[in-house]
């Protein structure tokens, strides 16, 4: 992950398709900007690239279930809650699951654990605007592959229903 | 037992917090209500799972954006429910 440019998970790890769940693995990078700030001397991930961090391992789940052809963009956060600390170097794991898929809309559960310690939770609100070109498409699903995401998982799922 | 209208005025107040007895079968959810729009996936959110149906708000709107549909038909509370109801009973066919 590279908290600087907002790549704030390392790869995926485990799914469920048909429960429309997932799980993805980070490792708070040894050094960020954001540290620096954040605070000095005493370096911690800020609650809100928690956030986006569940925010995007909900995002690329639903993204997924589109086929890939829309576009998660978060649009509401509730019930977060930051319950311990992540520090450098700091291994951790996200789980995120669909609760409900509306017309043009999404709502996902996300968590973050660190071992059997929970670290963070929210619910997010996602509107779905379609990817706004076929190369935006192409850039997705390349970038997906780079974090292992299981793109065949979905197919299946797909060519069951 | 309670109406569509009466789960979906319920629903309103407590996700916006309007005052309930404000809200009515007349009521026109942007225009009088003033609910925006992401206000409204939550109330969607809610009138899905309360009724067991997916609201079609993405062919709404682009009904309502084409100029083949008016706000009035999909968002005046007493349209909204009777729309409620043809999805339910669709449902309920199937």
């Amino acid at each position: 992950m590279r908290l600087e440019y907002f790549q704030m998970l390392d790869r995926f790890v485990e799914v469920k398709a048909d429960e429309k769940w997932i799980r993805s693995e980070s490792k708070a990078p040894t050094q960020s900007p954001v540290f620096e700030g954040h605070f000095p001397g005493y370096p911690l991930m800020p609650g809100v690239l928690m956030i986006e961090n569940m925010a995007q391992t909900c995002g690329w789940l639903v993204s997924a279930i589109t086929g890939f052809t829309g576009l998660p963009v978060l649009a509401g956060v509730k019930e977060a809650k930051m319950r311990g600390a992540i520090f450098p170097d700091m291994e951790f794991t996200t789980e995120g699951k669909i609760v409900h898929e509306g017309s043009g809309f999404a709502i996902a559960d996300g968590k973050i654990r660190s071992g059997d310690t929970a670290i963070a939770e929210a619910r997010l609100t996602y509107r779905i605007i379609p990817y706004p070109s076929p190369e935006f498409q192409n850039t997705m699903v390349t970038w997906a592959k780079q974090l292992d995401f299981p793109l065949e998982e979905f197919r299946k799922v797909d060519s069951q229903s | 037992m309670s109406t569509t209208f009466d789960k979906v005025a319920d629903i309103i107040a407590e996700t916006c917090d309007i005052p309930r007895d404000t809200i009515t079968p007349e009521s026109h959810a942007i225009d009088d209500l003033k609910i925006d729009s992401l206000d409204f996936l939550d109330i969607a959110f809610a009138i899905d799972k309360a009724f067991g149906i997916k609201l079609p708000l993405e062919q709404w709107t682009q009904e309502i954006n084409d100029g083949q549909a008016t706000t009035d038909q999909y968002f005046v509370l007493k349209n909204l429910c009777a729309r409620i109801d043809e999805l339910i009973a669709a449902k309920n066919a199937a």
